[in-house]
């Protein structure tokens, strides 16, 4: 793109970078919370390695949204200085912990979306995008294997760990839905090549989603209200917190490093 | 007559009783491979419930930094281990036997591996 011409295309991959980066971001810091928590210290290193994955991605992804936005603002910005409306992730990666298998049941969802979004990702003719999901790929595979194993033996379990596997399944299913929501974001830079259509991979999540649940004797929620909004800044009330948590060294020392 | 009555023990704080500590699950001894041509070497332990989760694991505790290519589970249990007590009659023996040891010839520079 030469000097002083605006690409058409560009307000729409800003946003596109922006959700992509905005979900691995907060997972991750939902993830990190769980340093010195986890149940087993193999299992806080397991968690804590998946964040670590996750912010890489939303290092990538922020800093080529911030390029493409052309305003100054670097990552950082990005994330540390939006408020709660500015931000365009889904509900689902910005619910709380919970206990162990809430968290397990937000990884199996949520990285089984993203391993299928990116394995299609990888053909984008935006060679970011492309490469970000080249990498990403291969730690959305073992977020996926790490979150379906524990589901399985969590599940399939003791009683006690069953009931509370169902229960996580059954609270984080309503926020499922909105993976698939596309929008003319996503349907302008699909007719491009540039994004991938994400309603075009419920099918396959489903079956995905409905095979680890059998395989765990889990039941398929049959909920029927679905929460939406976080794709245009409308968030569920634990968002907030969370907010407030990750940004409040940046914002009292701004710059701060060490 | 006065019987010497003991006193109460101490009263715990009113709250639910505290959850019974599961035994763990069981140890893994780990064997990493750092690249091909080499052998597996003892990397440590680890709890895991089986050996998937073993294995899955030790990949996140012990190749971070790019340690390995190939990766052993092992449970603790079924390690068999010389006693510090034989450590005489197993290794003093060698001690002496100069002849077995490949000093008697130099190696070339590039063979690294001996």
């Amino acid at each position: 793109m030469s000097e002083g011409t605006v690409d058409p295309m560009a307000p729409a991959l800003f946003s596109y970078a922006l959700r992509l980066g905005d979900d691995a971001l907060i997972l991750s810091q939902r993830l990190s919370e769980w340093a010195s928590r986890a149940p087993e210290i193999e299992e806080d290193i397991a968690l804590t390695n998946i964040a670590l994955d996750l912010l890489g991605q939303a290092r990538a992804l922020l800093d080529y949204a911030a390029v493409i936005e052309g305003h100054q603002r670097d990552e950082d910005d990005l994330a540390y200085l939006r408020t709660e409306r500015d931000f365009c992730n889904v509900h689902l990666v910005e619910q709380e912990n919970g206990d162990f298998a809430h968290t397990i049941a937000r990884q199996l969802f949520f990285s089984t979306y993203q391993l299928f979004l990116y394995e299609e990702l990888i053909s984008s003719t935006d060679e970011l995008l492309a490469g970000v999901a080249a990498k990403g790929v291969k730690e959305a595979a073992y977020h996926h294997d790490h979150a379906l194993q524990w589901t399985v033996r969590l599940g399939d379990g003791t009683e006690d760990s069953r009931r509370r596997m169902q229960a996580a399944v059954d609270r984080l299913w309503p926020f499922t839905a909105e993976l698939f929501d596309a929008d003319e974001v996503e349907k302008e830079l699909a007719v491009h090549g540039i994004a991938v259509d994400p309603s075009n991979l419920r099918a396959r999540w489903e079956r995905a989603i409905h095979d680890a649940l059998a395989s765990a004797t889990l039941t398929v929620p049959s909920t029927l209200w679905t929460s939406h909004g976080g794709r245009r800044g409308v968030h569920t009330e634990c968002f907030g917190y969370l907010l407030a948590e990750m940004q409040y060294l940046h914002r009292l020392h701004p710059g701060a490093s060490w | 007559m006065n019987e010497i009555v003991e006193p109460p023990p101490p009263q715990k704080l009113a709250g639910p009783p505290p959850p019974q500590r599961l035994a763990g699950p069981p140890l893994w001894e780990v064997f990493i491979r750092g690249r091909r041509g080499l052998s597996h070497v003892h990397a440590g332990s680890l709890h895991a419930p089986d050996a998937e989760m073993a294995l899955r694991n030790a990949r996140d505790v012990y190749t971070r930094r790019g340690e390995g290519v190939s990766i052993w589970v092992v449970p603790s249990v079924a390690i068999c281990a010389s006693s510090p007590d034989e450590k005489d009659p197993f290794f003093a023996p060698a001690a002496d036997k100069v002849y077995r040891h490949p000093t008697f010839y130099t190696l070339p520079e590039e063979v690294r591996q001996m």
